[in-house]
């Protein structure tokens, strides 16, 4: 069991930050938590409110407290709302890495978490070994005996929920081998691709079509060899240490071959992770400048397709299409439009605007694991909307929204598939 | 807290998780904390808060209360300006957040029938598609609920046009504090008899816990045109605005920013507010194409007297918005230029404009601490705004100083103590410059018809001492210190 040690008062916040809130409460109707909940305990103005107030030694922090603040998402939508401009992302970064050294957690839970966290996602090779066995364990059958006889129900309802979110596999995987991907266009610009920890694993089919859409565009993809996992859960757990080293490590692949050009990533959780390694990198005297480079070339896919030539097939999509913005896309990133406007480029998309479309999906990176009953009640809602717009397929630009929207969709027994624009871009090109 | 108090306590929180669900009661003392503030800088800790989901829930809940002599303070989203949700003698307080729902949408008559946690811009949106809107708009509606709106009858920039709260409200279901259920008002048109609707709208929750609201609906306007006019100095933007309410003209908002809010409002939202202005004014205009054309020459041509730096017109519903985004979202914007600021809200007849920004920039001068103006200035309503930091010893005293001296200088003015934020725990004490004895009574006897116990958010309102109970001595020395001017 750890020590609690005596809070120091303002050594882990920045007051400067913290104290730019005003408690006006405009976040409250962006933040998915209060939405699903209705209470100001699981709003962000009610954590910072925890925050000023272990800050200011009126409140000692205790599970009660750390509770409210495990349950944000960490979408970052009250950034994007609020008036006097608070950096939300970085207090509740700053504090969930703070608060590590206050959880007392078994010992089994937090090896599985180190494991997961130190081992597993920063390193594609016993990613993939463990993707695997999940795809064994899927189409072997098994998945379905397990699901029928509810076997797992017995041991734990917490791991039962766990096996609904076995991801389906999508195609092999896409390997971050150093390939170059030719677009067969003279004069093609090459850039570099970020593939990530996941979705490689269990989007390949949606990388392999994202690629293609690139090279349509007339770029040659490079996919760096040695980079490794972005580090967004990294930090978002606060474990803000490892977060550092792997983008030290990312800047180092992606610079090896003196390429300058753009990095474009089609994950928008890792997209802005590292549009932010600037900061996160600022006090690192050897990295400083290179982080703040490293993020300049960092761009949505979204976003640098917009601004190709790219001209969608003429085949097009038939197809009601809505859009579920990805909160580090559109709140981060501040990149709503564009997805949208390749969206209505496609001849035969009927584009619908989906209600709430800014309210997260409760993904939220590790969120829909660690919290699954906050999680499902926020993707409640979202189900909600999803069948009010009345679309047959819903796109989004990050592998946990696509995840966490397919399994929503699955249980709700909806007849709705979840792309990203990047699929249906595509399918102009492949489709008759 | 006495011994046989918490031994109350104990069993009065099952007692409430039974009737609202677990879920719904917070007793926790981290949990209490974040319901101890609303947006300005009040705060007082709750003993408990309940959600309630019904109508029902709540008149157990009241049942509950008033056995245990506990206060019960209703709380919609918390936005409000003069502490009219702050639980200050602890007690339970009463968030509406779950009661949020839209009922009923009468498109032919006009109206729409909605819980009390319904948030105000919610509203506008879900009837747009119907041709119609909610003309109250706070400059917190993205937030602000309904039902909150109806305890300060709350105003917005287009209350110049079209009146406050009171003039939106057809009547409303409301649970009385013995737990009675009951409906004031009517849905077809004005009562006869006492005007109990009229008298719960802004009564802060203090006679009724209003738990259904009946709205009056209008047909969105044909035509919309919005300006923004900036001027060098805030006292040209003042002279203007007396002239364009003296010209006898009503536009549907005419709302003022000085150069603190335009830079905050820049920061924060990038509107477009040019640089270096002393003020700007931001003029809608709506109705027929014809006479909103005709009136905004007209407004013009006033305007051009003073010497604008600029006058600017919005061309599509996209700039008037990026225009609106700076106004309403300059109040906490303030956060920018210090940690925390004091609104205060008093109204003041349009000719004294020019005369009393003077005093308040005097005073801005003299004690050292910046005050921010925006206002409705179409209707003469300011909102100076001290920017302070809560953590310096004394500055909260210094600046209700301040806020109490401005509310006077509005009153000897000719106007009034607030225009739209309600009286709650900020300016009770300031009742007595605007009431005489006998309108303090006559009040206290309307109280009294609705409840003699004063659980129903006590203490506000009321000037400290005046009302019923032990309101705390302590509490009015330490708001109104020591150079005061009370």
């Amino acid at each position: 069991m750890l020590e609690v040690e005596k809070i120091s008062k303002s050594t882990w916040l920045n007051e400067s930050e913290l104290y730019k809130c005003v408690h006006c409460g405009f976040c409250l109707q962006a933040c998915p938590t209060y939405l699903a909940t209705g209470l100001e305990t699981e709003s962000p103005r009610g954590r910072i409110a925890l925050m000023k107030a272990v800050n200011e030694g009126r409140l000692e922090i205790s599970n009660q407290v750390m509770r409210h603040w495990d349950l944000c998402v960490q979408c970052r939508a009250c950034e994007d709302v609020c008036p006097s401009g608070v950096p939300y992302g970085n207090l509740i970064e700053s504090t969930m890495d703070h608060v590590r050294d206050y959880r007392r957690i078994g010992l089994l839970p937090r090896l599985a978490y180190e494991i997961a966290l130190k081992y597993l996602l920063p390193n594609q090779k016993n990613l993939s070994v463990l993707v695997a066995m999940m795809d064994f364990y899927i189409k072997s059958g098994f998945q379905k005996l397990v699901r029928k006889t509810k076997i797992l129900r017995l041991i734990s309802r917490r791991l039962e929920n766990l096996e609904m979110m076995t991801p389906a596999l999508n195609g092999e995987f896409f390997r971050a081998d150093g390939h170059v991907y030719q677009s067969g266009m003279a004069d093609a610009e090459k850039i570099q691709m970020l593939t990530g920890c996941i979705m490689p694993l269990t989007q390949g089919n949606q990388m392999r079509a994202a690629v293609r859409v690139l090279n349509k565009a007339g770029k040659d993809v490079e996919i760096p060899s040695s980079q490794v996992c972005c580090g967004a859960i990294n930090s978002h757990v606060g474990d803000v240490e490892k977060a550092k080293e792997l983008a030290r490590e990312n800047i180092e692949a992606f610079s090896k071959d003196n390429i300058d050009g753009a990095i474009v990533v089609a994950s928008a959780g890792c997209g802005a992770r590292m549009k932010e390694y600037g900061p996160l990198l600022a006090d690192d005297p050897e990295y400083s400048s290179k982080a703040a480079n490293f993020s300049k070339r960092v761009i949505d896919i979204n976003e640098y397709l917009i601004g190709t030539q790219l001209q969608p097939g003429e085949s097009g999509v038939r197809r009601a299409v809505t859009y579920q913005d990805s909160c580090h896309l559109a709140n981060v990133q501040k990149v709503r439009d564009a997805p949208r406007n390749l969206l209505k480029s496609i001849q035969g998309v009927d584009f619908c605007e989906l209600k709430q479309s800014n309210i997260c999906c409760g993904a939220g990176g590790t969120y829909m694991i660690t919290e699954p009953e906050m999680s499902k009640k926020i993707l409640a809602n979202k189900m909600k909307n999803i069948i009010d717009s009345g679309a047959d397929t819903i796109t989004t630009a990050n592998p946990g929204c696509f995840m966490q929207l397919q399994n929503g969709i699955r249980e709700a027994g909806l007849d709705v598939e979840v792309k990203y624009v990047t699929d249906l871009l595509d399918e102009t090109y492949t489709k008759k | 807290m006495g011994q046989s108090q918490s031994l109350k306590m104990k069993d009065l929180i099952p007692e409430l998780k039974r009737i609202v669900g677990d879920d719904y009661v917070l007793d926790d003392q981290a949990d209490l904390l974040v319901y101890e503030y609303d947006g300005s800088i009040d705060r007082g800790n709750p003993v408990v808060v309940v959600l309630p989901d019904t109508a029902k829930e709540i008149s157990q809940v009241l049942k509950l209360a008033r056995l245990n002599s506990l206060p019960v303070v209703a709380r919609g989203a918390g936005t409000g300006l003069s502490g009219g949700a702050i639980a200050e003698h602890g007690g339970i307080v009463l968030s509406m957040a779950r009661m949020n729902q839209i009922l009923e949408v009468n498109r032919s008559d006009r109206y729409a029938i909605v819980e009390p946690g319904v948030v105000n811009l919610d509203l506008s949106t879900h009837v747009a598609s119907e041709g119609l809107y909610y003309a109250p708009d706070p400059s917190s509606q993205r937030a602000c609920t309904i039902g909150g709106n109806i305890a300060e009858n709350s105003g917005g920039p287009h209350c110049l046009a079209y009146g406050v709260t009171t003039n939106h409200v057809l009547g409303m279901e409301v649970v009385l504090a013995d737990g009675s259920i009951t409906w004031f008002g009517d849905n077809e048109r004005d009562g006869i008899g006492y005007d109990l609707r009229g008298i719960t709208i802004g009564s802060e929750g203090t006679l009724a816990i209003v738990t259904k609201i009946s709205v009056r609906l209008l047909r969105l306007p044909e035509h919309v045109k919005t300006m923004l006019m900036s001027f060098e100095t805030i006292e040209d933007a003042s002279a203007a605005v007396t002239e364009i309410i003296g010209a006898g003209m009503v536009p549907a908002a005419l709302e003022m920013m000085d150069h603190f809010c335009i830079k905050a409002a820049e920061e924060a939202v990038g509107a477009g507010y040019p640089e270096g202005a002393g003020a700007v004014l931001l003029v809608e205009l709506d109705g027929l194409l014809e006479s909103v054309e005709e009136e905004s020459e007209e407004i013009e041509a006033i305007c051009h007297e003073f010497s604008p730096l600029e006058i600017r017109v919005a061309t599509d519903s996209l700039e008037r918005e990026k225009l609106w985004s700076g106004r309403k979202g300059v109040l906490g914007a303030l956060g920018r230029l210090a940690p925390n600021y004091y609104l205060v809200d008093g109204t003041i007849p349009r000719t004294k404009l020019v005369d009393v920004l003077k005093k308040i920039n005097e005073i801005s001068e003299r004690s050292g601490y910046p005050i921010a103006n925006l206002l409705h200035a179409g209707d003469g309503n300011l909102h100076p705004s001290i920017l302070f930091d809560e953590r310096k010893p004394g500055d909260v005293e210094n600046i209700l100083a301040i806020g109490a001296e401005i509310l006077r200088i509005c009153v000897d003015s000719g106007g009034v103590l607030s225009g739209e934020h309600g009286i709650g725990l900020e300016k009770q004490d300031q009742m007595p410059l605007m009431f005489s004895e006998e309108d303090m009574a006559t009040m206290s006897l309307l109280k009294l018809a609705f409840e003699t116990e004063d659980l129903l958010n006590p203490g506000k309102v009321f000037p400290t001492g005046a009302g019923c109970g032990d309101i705390s001595q302590a509490r009015a020395i330490a708001r109104v210190g020591p150079g005061a001017y009370i």
